[in-house]
């Protein structure tokens, strides 16, 4: 079977893999990149387990076959954090109890990174439709809205006094 | 726009009833816990499994040389590489488990293995596995209750007599069994009741739905044993059925628990694990083995579907005084639906004078059932909680009122036989009847419903570790895999139990070679029942502590008291000793400091909720929004609020969407339609508002914190909610589930 060299920036570094003929990233990501975070809830894009940023845009990584990733920029759940202190929707989720079994966790941060990134202050309900394609079967998501507009409001707080300080 | 009541009225605590992070946050918001697919050994192989195209079909013959000679091919498993139960006279229901894992001679649902494969990559194990050719005999299948009852039907398992109808039948049909409970005088209640209904109700199938697959990876060594690393609600209980299956004693396996991506009582039985194993044994190899989500549809869970007839009968000024009530359960391919359940928690809120209750368990070609969230109970529920409505209706009384009058209080006898202790139903219908949502004005163009629900809560075996570390921290130790956030309120018990900060506990869920048995985590007992034994271990430790603190102070042990996290002598004349100070002196004052319990813990307090919706409903379309919810549930003591709130929240939508959504739908060959997310819809964020919550505190007197458990309850009465809210909205009732915009429409349309 011949395989395809892909070249990609992942989480900031340049990552380079084989890729097997018709393999989805979400597969690369996790067996040939070895970044676990990437969930497989469906494999069909129904689920958005293995959202990912791709370009700044959230994606499902079990959509895409592998070699696009060529020339791309990808974020991953791994990438999410500074390496002293979490994004504030990590913190959010933590301290506002929005998780239970954690495996769609990092699908929805990455996917509320991407609606924050675009739209500051999002309302609920522009949060709920930004997350409707992440299921989450534990919380029923009322947890997990709250966190992320927690957290636009500390963005907002942090963008406001970085804004003062220049 | 959201009311979360504290919970109030409790004995205060410093720590318990806190909102402390949960000590496994951090690993799942940044990608690091570990999943039971996320496991990757040196020199793993991946399988895949063989599945039955037919819903019910004998197997003529397997021929797996084709798949064998691939390259990258190492081990191929079928029904020949297990023990044959049957041949080996062991009981039925291992039997069926065993034929459940791989199907021996009839392949009995569409989804059942058949075979399965190890090889190199993911894809040559697929390819593997579709290579493997069986001839099958197809025959005819029956998908309902309906079907399978019918005279004439096929029969599932030749062998199998409808167990407790006496006399004892003498030819086999599809039903496994009947039970019965019953009460007083059915004829004299519905002679006293001034309105009789009788209705029929019916639900399909729904999945439990958890987002991670079944998962597992198995690594057998040459000495008979193997490691098995699995997601699940309880390795123990894995171990003793892998090991049944594999004719292993439970001792050859050592499991793992991964972290579980959800389970609802759908990661309570084996599928994959034994395959797993047996391939590893033959390749000599680790083997990962990974369902797809169609498989997970196709071949595990889901909970029953039904057929329900319940007659009630009440008097004008609101006493419920007979119900007769016929069930038949969906079991799936083998035996076990939860009709049992569902019988025994039909009318436990209530004070029913006269009943009759008969529960049919039935086979058909489905896959096997599995436990889901109070098993049983949602489905019954929404029978009797619809029919009451009705009834309701029909004397003109406030359906609060009306369950008041009727609600089931300590020193009721439990329709289901035992005296409930204190219990709190009649607090969650106060809570909900004063709620500023239930005094609102309902919306014009609304429907609002109410209904209650009852979940038993169990205890159960569980052991646990407490060390006291060099440094004073302390290490909690458990076998009970965390499915809501119990590891945070293990954490929350230890830290009240010492008096020191919970950020200085830290907690474990172990193997089974290092902690002692663990029943599965369901029927809401691990903060009940582990949580227990880990409180036991804590106050044999601070026994302990203070008998070294006397030692130290040359004392007697009654003179020494554990205040705040430190042991203090009564006169006061000596320094006290913090935690950290007689941790660095164990050696000198008897050792480590250290402690293992087990218990069977008894003293489950049952579990009661009310809660009310508000639908916005579209009669040109059916859809109805629901605008508004609020669930009252009685925790006992609510450990950690947030996740107490969450496992409110989490089981109510998966009631609203087996209300609307959810159901198995197959065709007339027997195989299912939607085996995917995308076409069985479960509820996304934008169908929902937020569900607020009212945590009610009955304290379980049988309990040292109060706890009852609250995992389940909460799933038992959306969907008869949302009915009842449907009716006084349209005047239409639906008593059929999934209550579909398409179904509503329709009787919208051919309302008179």
């Amino acid at each position: 079977m011949s395989r395809t060299h892909v070249n990609c920036e992942i989480n900031g570094d340049h990552v380079d893999f084989l890729s097997e003929s018709g393999a989805s990233l979400l597969n690369a990501l996790r067996d040939d990149v070895g970044l676990m975070g990437v969930k497989e809830g469906c494999g069909t894009g129904d689920c958005g387990a293995c959202s990912i940023l791709m370009d700044d845009r959230v994606t499902c990584a079990c959509l895409i076959f592998a070699p696009e990733a060529e020339g791309r920029t990808i974020v991953t759940i791994e990438g999410l954090a500074a390496a002293d202190e979490l994004h504030p929707l990590q913190q959010c989720f933590l301290e506002g109890a929005a998780l239970q079994c954690g495996v769609c966790t990092p699908g929805f941060l990455l996917a509320a990174k991407a609606l924050l990134d675009n739209n500051p202050t999002p309302t609920e309900t522009e949060v709920r439709y930004a997350l409707a394609g992440n299921l989450c079967r534990c919380t029923g998501y009322d947890k997990i809205i709250r966190a992320v507009l927690e957290a636009a409001d500390i963005l907002a707080a942090n963008a406001a006094t970085n804004g003062d300080a220049k | 726009m959201t009311m979360t009541e504290e919970p109030t009225g409790a004995p205060s605590y410093k720590w318990v009833g806190s909102r402390s992070v949960r000590p496994d946050g951090l690993d799942k918001v940044t990608g690091k816990a570990q999943f039971g697919a996320d496991l990757k050994l040196p020199n793993m192989l991946e399988g895949a499994v063989t599945r039955s195209p037919h819903a019910h079909a004998k197997i003529i013959s397997i021929d797996t040389t084709a798949a064998e000679a691939m390259a990258g091919v190492h081990a191929v498993v079928t029904a020949a590489d297990l023990p044959d139960l049957a041949e080996a006279g062991a009981k039925t229901d291992d039997i069926f488990m065993s034929e459940k894992i791989l199907a021996r001679s009839k392949v009995l649902w569409e989804g059942h293995p058949v075979a399965a494969v190890a090889a190199t990559s993911r894809e040559i194990a697929r390819a593997a596995a579709a290579a493997i050719v069986v001839e099958y005999e197809p025959l005819p299948h029956v998908l309902t209750v309906t079907e399978a009852l019918a005279d004439g039907a096929p029969v599932l398992h030749e062998s199998m007599m409808t167990r407790g109808v006496d006399p004892a039948p003498e030819t086999a049909s599809n039903a496994a069994s009947r039970a019965v409970h019953e009460r007083g005088d059915l004829d004299k209640g519905f002679a006293d009741a001034d309105v009789v209904l009788e209705r029929e109700y019916t639900t399909k199938p729904v999945h439990q739905g958890y987002i991670e697959p079944h998962a597992c990876v198995a690594d057998a060594g040459q000495d008979g044993r193997a490691n098995l690393f699995v997601s699940s609600q309880g390795h123990f209980s894995m171990r003793a059925m892998t090991a049944t299956t594999l004719g292993w004693d439970p001792s050859q396996l050592n499991v793992t628990p991964a972290e579980i991506g959800g389970g609802f009582g759908g990661k309570t039985t084996i599928y994959l694990e034994p395959l797993a194993v047996r391939l590893s044994t033959k390749a000599g190899r680790p083997v990962r083995l990974v369902m797809g989500r169609d498989e997970v549809f196709k071949a595990t869970g889901p909970t029953s579907g039904s057929h329900m007839k319940i007659k009630m009968g009440i008097t004008n000024d609101g006493q419920i005084t007979a119900a007769q009530i016929w069930m038949a359960f969906e079991a799936g391919a083998f035996p076990g639906s939860p009709v049992g359940a569902a019988g025994m928690t039909a009318i436990a809120c209530y004070t029913v004078p006269n009943f009759f209750i008969e529960g049919f368990d039935v086979v058909c070609n489905k896959p096997k059932v599995a436990a889901y969230r109070a098993p049983g109970a949602p489905i019954i529920a929404y029978g009797v909680e619809s029919i009451i409505d009705e009834l309701c209706l029909a004397i003109d009384m406030d359906p609060i009122d009306v369950r008041l009058k009727n609600a089931a209080v300590e020193g009721t006898q439990a329709s289901y036989g035992p005296e409930f202790p204190r219990i709190g139903f009649v607090e969650t219908l106060e809570a909900i009847r004063d709620s500023e949502h239930y005094r609102s004005p309902v919306p014009e163009g609304y429907g609002r419903g109410v209904a209650s629900g009852f979940w038993f809560n169990i205890g159960g075996n569980s052991t646990a570790t407490v060390h006291v570390n060099e440094d004073g921290n302390v290490n909690v130790i458990t076998g009970s895999p965390d499915i809501g956030g119990s590891r945070a309120s293990m954490a929350l018990f230890a830290a009240e139990e010492f008096g020191i900060d919970v950020g200085r506990v830290s907690t474990k869920i172990a193997d089974t070679q290092t902690i002692g048995f663990n029943d599965v985590t369901g029927g809401s007992r691990v903060t009940l029942a582990t949580g227990k034994v880990v409180i036991d271990c804590c106050r044999t430790i601070k026994q302990d502590l203070r008998r070294r603190a006397a030692k130290t102070w040359d004392c007697e042990i009654d003179d020494v008291e554990w205040v705040e996290g430190q042991a203090q002598h009564a006169s006061g004349t000596e320094t006290p000793l913090s935690l950290a100070d007689l941790a660095a002196k164990a050696s000198r004052t008897g050792g480590p400091i250290s402690v293992t319990q087990s218990d069977n813990v008894r003293g489950a307090g049952a579990g009661f909720t009310t809660q009310l919706v508000d639908l916005e409903i579209d009669d040109e379309t059916g859809v109805c929004r629901v605008a508004r919810y609020t669930t009252a549930q009685d925790a006992g003591k609510a450990i950690h609020p947030s996740y107490v709130e969450g496992q409110m929240q989490g089981g109510v939508v998966q009631g609203i969407g087996w209300a609307f959504n959810e159901e198995y739908i197959h065709r007339t060959d027997g195989t299912l339609d939607n085996p995917s997310f995308l076409d069985y819809r479960i509820p996304v964020a934008s169908d929902l508002p937020m569900i607020e919550t009212i945590v009610v505190e009955v304290p379980n007197p049988n309990h040292p914190y109060g706890v009852r458990g609250v995992g389940e309850a909460g799933i038992v009465p959306p969907m008869a909610a949302i009915g009842n809210a449907i009716e006084r909205g349209t005047g239409c009732r639906l008593n059929d589930l999934p209550m579909s915009p398409i179904r509503l429409l329709d009787a919208i349309n051919h309302r008179h």
